[in-house]
């Protein structure tokens, strides 16, 4: 990953309240799908799909009384890339303590762009058990011409269509000093 | 002699070439492999295509078991061979059988040998990251780790920490591992055992460390009980039985009543202490029974974190970045 300090803003695509909306109209999808909250299981991808899942916890929570299950995946151990990037990734924890079994996961992510991390969390995901589906909730599309394996997110908070040299950041209270979507691209030095 | 090696392998030799950093990395990674124990399905794809040799010319159960299942667990092919000291006089020297191992590609050798040392030669030939697995009396570095994990575990961290190490000092590798750890990070250390199996200079395990203004992080007790006296951590070394015959000390039950680990010695000790033993016991002797089966006593837990240790471990060597906290 390039260092920030090569980045520059082209545009800002989503702004707090932007965000916060488009969460909960996310949560309203989910339910509205799986009609209520029941047996919901809402699994966040680290490190920006952990908040994000948090929240999305609380909206279907203030939406339904029902508190969703929640846990966290850390794909690094199941990366397609561990034998070609010069050093392996720093693994984090995996936190699923409620079985997944039987349960609706909700995977959430803060971007969906080739597909990768969501085909190693899918695999990762059924070393714990047999869920009886699973749905794929997204901040950002960056769009279909980017996949590069058959996955599709359920829910889109955003659709942004980006090109290949483009970065786009979801700056998350939790991680940066603000609250905002970006698209940056690197400066040409 | 020395070969060009991968820019990604990296040999864990002893605790002693380590900083307290590097130890807390591979702690701080370990805690994160643990829950892969847990799962209905246990492994998991880090090292799909690897290999890892366990190449122990000591017998091992437990260690080479520990290593073979974290090696499994992270999807490696593991590859055991316990070469007796008969087969080495076939001919063969150690490093013709290392340089035959290493031209079959491993990418880990994992090793244990009676002498110390050769764990170090082994990394200067070959190619595969070299984990030390005890040899001689020079170090057992996982064992050392794993003991950490269990004490952070219950204790929060090592720093400030009491830590007793009571039995034969002086021939264990256990013992000189986690002298360097505990030390590293900011534990006290107190030994005690037969003046015959206890260093009476330390500065050839801790000459690498500096004693900071007057704080000796490492005491040599006369008596076991000044040891144990408000310590944190009580870790009781296997008496070998071997040793016996050379006359250390007089017999095994006179070692069991002046320095075996009772309830009545464990009291000295702070309420909430916890003891350790790298297995295996000798029931009886340098631990009672009812100790070793008390609720303070974590020599399973020990044997649990030891796979977690030993995955962060191979993990690592074979390229992996250290957790940062």
């Amino acid at each position: 990953m390039a260092s920030d300090l090569n980045l520059v803003e082209k545009s800002r695509v989503m702004d707090a309240s932007a965000m916060n909306r488009a969460l909960r109209r996310l949560a309203t999808e989910i339910v509205e799908k799986n009609n209520g909250a029941e047996n919901l299981y809402l699994v966040g991808i680290r490190r920006r799909g952990v908040p994000l899942a948090e929240r999305l916890r609380d909206k279907i929570e203030a939406l339904e009384n029902i508190k969703p299950l929640y846990g966290i995946l850390d794909i690094t151990l199941y990366r397609d890339d561990l034998s070609t990037v010069g050093a392996n990734p720093v693994v984090n924890r995996t936190e699923l303590d409620d079985d997944v079994d039987g349960k609706k996961i909700i995977l959430v992510d803060d971007v969906l762009y080739t597909g990768r991390t969501i085909r190693a969390a899918l695999d990762q995901l059924m070393d714990f058990g047999r869920p009886k589906k699973v749905q794929l909730a997204v901040l950002i599309d960056r769009g279909v011409e980017h996949r590069e394996l058959p996955i599709q997110a359920d829910f889109i908070g955003k659709y942004i269509p980006t090109k290949q040299n483009e970065i786009i950041k979801v700056m998350l209270k939790e991680f940066d000093e603000t609250e905002a979507v970006g698209i940056y691209h690197r400066s040409s030095e | 002699m020395t070969t060009e090696k991968p820019y990604r392998r990296r040999d864990l030799l002893g605790i002693r070439e380590l900083a307290a950093s590097d130890i807390i990395g591979i702690l701080d990674t370990a805690e994160n492999f643990r829950e892969i124990s847990n799962r209905e399905v246990k492994k998991v794809p880090a090292l799909r295509g690897k290999t890892v040799i366990n190449l122990f010319f000591e017998n091992s159960t437990r260690t080479r078991t520990s290593f073979e299942i974290a090696a499994k667990r992270l999807s490696a092919d593991a590859v055991n061979i316990s070469i007796s000291s008969s087969s080495v006089s076939k001919g063969e020297t150690l490093l013709d059988t290392a340089l035959n191992l290493d031209a079959m590609a491993p990418d880990c050798i994992v090793v244990r040998h009676s002498s110390a040392g050769v764990p170090h030669r082994l990394a200067e030939v070959s190619k595969a990251a070299i984990v030390n697995a005890g040899d001689g009396a020079n170090e057992h570095p996982t064992q050392a780790l794993l003991d950490a994990m269990t004490i952070r575990e219950h204790k929060g961290q090592i720093d400030g920490l009491s830590v007793a190490i009571v039995g034969d000092i002086v021939h264990s590798r256990v013992a000189r591992s986690n002298i360097h750890l505990l030390t590293k990070l900011g534990a006290n250390v107190r030994v005690a055992g037969p003046r015959t199996l206890v260093p009476k200079d330390f500065s050839f395990l801790i000459r690498d460390q500096e004693i900071e203004s007057g704080k000796k992080p490492l005491e040599v007790c006369d008596h076991v009980e000044d040891a144990i006296r408000d310590a944190d951590v009580v870790m009781i070394l296997r008496i070998q039985r071997e040793r016996q015959d050379a006359a250390f000390f007089p017999s095994l039950s006179e070692y069991s009543i002046h320095y075996g680990l009772t309830n009545e010695r464990l009291n000295l000790a702070k309420k909430d202490a916890i003891v350790l033993h790298p297995g295996p016991m000798n029931r009886g002797i340098e631990i009672a029974s009812d100790v070793a089966d008390s609720s303070r006593s974590l020599i399973l837990d020990q044997v649990k974190y030891g796979v977690a240790v030993r995955m962060a471990v191979l993990y690592l060597a074979t390229g992996g970045s250290p957790a940062s906290g």
